[in-house]
């Protein structure tokens, strides 16, 4: 058994599907977050609920990572903040109104598709469908998150 | 400062109001016709037009201001790579408003965002046509006298259409409105207007393939073009192309005072010979946009 020790202030992300913990370091940015910070991968671990899954631990100021973008990405995975060695807010992971650089527009003759430095946005338009359309042409977006 | 990218970005009492504005111009022209003396207007048109930019053209002229812009993208600074952002950033110290007319869909959205001076979305893609929208509103309710209780047929290209998206947008606001759709298989509404805008609402519509049938329902057939440019295969717009005529033998299918409507221009999908139908209203429309633009650039530059 793998043995990682607690966090004394930030994240555990837990009940990512397995393999997809490297699409969410990627999307939170974490490899942007300094020195400072420690980040823990736990891949295709055992899960009575799962089967396996992934975990990612954060130890970080809690305002340094949005976390707005997990919603989108997977809103199965619980997220524990952690501060002074306890769980203080198990954050209930909702979808994001934006979504800014995540994906990007398929439509070829979409503005987003040749407009230099053009940041990638989404908006949900349905909560209940949960579609997201390209700010620019409402293209709906249809790729696997 | 406010920005004309969708029917949307109106509220139905401004619209009212716009409409309202419009009748006045068309009725005392003299009186606005210094409303906009030392004020230009750049048109920025990235791709061909004649009846959109020279209405704006026409609009800003009648209203006493002048014009600058360019019309095709191989003579601007696109050709040269140049982006929206910055266009629009230099067009802003050159002119007080902008009309822009764009291939790819959200180009005058991006604009809006970096600009300094109003901007008016003259049409992006296949996306939205907001000023042919006021046009067909504004003809609409100067024929009808309102908005209300009638069953309009959409014809022709309905996915590539931008002028077709942008109308059902701007009605679905409008009480007791029913919309046939009519157009080959391909060629239906994008999914976008059907699951967010009519079914959304609740709205009443169906899509068929055959104008005949449907032709004694309608209270307003709006007729299309099969747009060349919108498709990346020319053998689909070979097959697609004469899907739909309207021809004057059609014409005895339908109700007396059944208006028949184009945003132009036309290439066989009505036939000459309908012109001269009361019912067949085009031209008219055509000319109701300069009003209704004049109302608009009016209205966006404050003058009002």
């Amino acid at each position: 058994m793998l043995n990682i020790s607690g966090i004394h202030e930030g994240f555990v992300l837990d009940h990512i599907k397995a393999g997809e913990s490297m699409t969410i370091y990627r999307n939170l940015h974490l490899d942007t977050l300094g020195c400072d910070c420690t980040i823990a991968m736990i891949m295709n671990a055992k899960s009575n609920k799962m089967g396996r899954k992934d975990i990612i631990k954060i130890e970080c100021p809690i305002e340094r990572v949005d976390l707005d973008i997990l919603g989108f990405i997977d809103h199965n995975i619980t997220c524990n903040i952690i501060k002074d060695d306890a769980i203080v807010e198990k954050r209930q992971l909702s979808l994001p109104k934006e979504i800014k650089n995540v994906i990007s527009c398929k439509n070829p003759r979409c503005i987003s598709t040749i407009e230099q430095g053009l940041d990638q946005i989404f908006v949900l338009t349905d909560e209940e469908n949960e579609v997201y359309r390209c700010k620019y042409c409402e293209e709906k977006y249809t790729g696997n998150k | 400062m406010r920005h004309l990218m969708s029917p949307l970005d109106l509220s139905r009492a401004e619209l009212e109001q716009l409409m309202d504005l419009a009748d006045d111009i068309k009725l005392h022209p003299d009186v606005y016709s210094e409303k906009c003396h030392g004020k230009k207007l750049a048109t920025c048109f990235y791709e061909p037009s004649t009846r959109t930019r020279l209405s704006f053209e026409a609009a800003m002229l009648n209203l006493g201001g002048s014009v600058l812009g360019f019309s095709s993208a191989d003579s601007s600074s696109a050709a040269k790579g140049e982006s929206v952002s910055d266009t629009i950033r230099v067009i802003s110290s050159y002119a007080d408003i902008c009309a822009m007319r764009h291939p790819k869909e959200g180009a005058p959205l991006v604009a809006s965002q970096r600009s300094l001076i109003p901007v008016i979305n003259a049409g992006d893609g296949g996306h939205q046509h907001p000023t042919q929208t006021l046009t067909d509103l504004f003809t609409i309710r100067s024929l009808r006298g309102e908005i209300k209780d009638l069953t309009i047929g959409l014809c022709g290209d309905l996915k590539f259409g931008r002028t077709v998206h942008s109308l059902i947008n701007a009605l679905v606001r409008y009480p007791g409105i029913k919309f046939v759709l009519i157009s080959p298989e391909e060629l239906r509404v994008p999914e976008y207007i059907r699951e967010d805008v009519l079914d959304k609402n609740g709205f009443e519509y169906k899509e068929v393939d055959s104008l005949d049938n449907v032709m004694g329902e309608l209270d307003i057939l709006y007729m299309t073009r099969v747009q060349r440019e919108r498709f990346f295969n020319e053998e689909d717009y070979i097959r697609l192309k004469d899907f739909f005529i309207l021809t004057k033998e059609k014409m005895h299918l339908a109700k007396k005072d059944m208006m028949v409507l184009h945003p132009l221009p036309r290439v066989n999908e009505i036939a000459v010979d309908v012109d001269d139908d009361p019912r067949a209203m085009y031209f008219e429309q055509a000319r109701n946009g300069v009003f209704i633009r004049m109302a608009l650039i009016l209205t966006l530059l404050e003058l009002v």
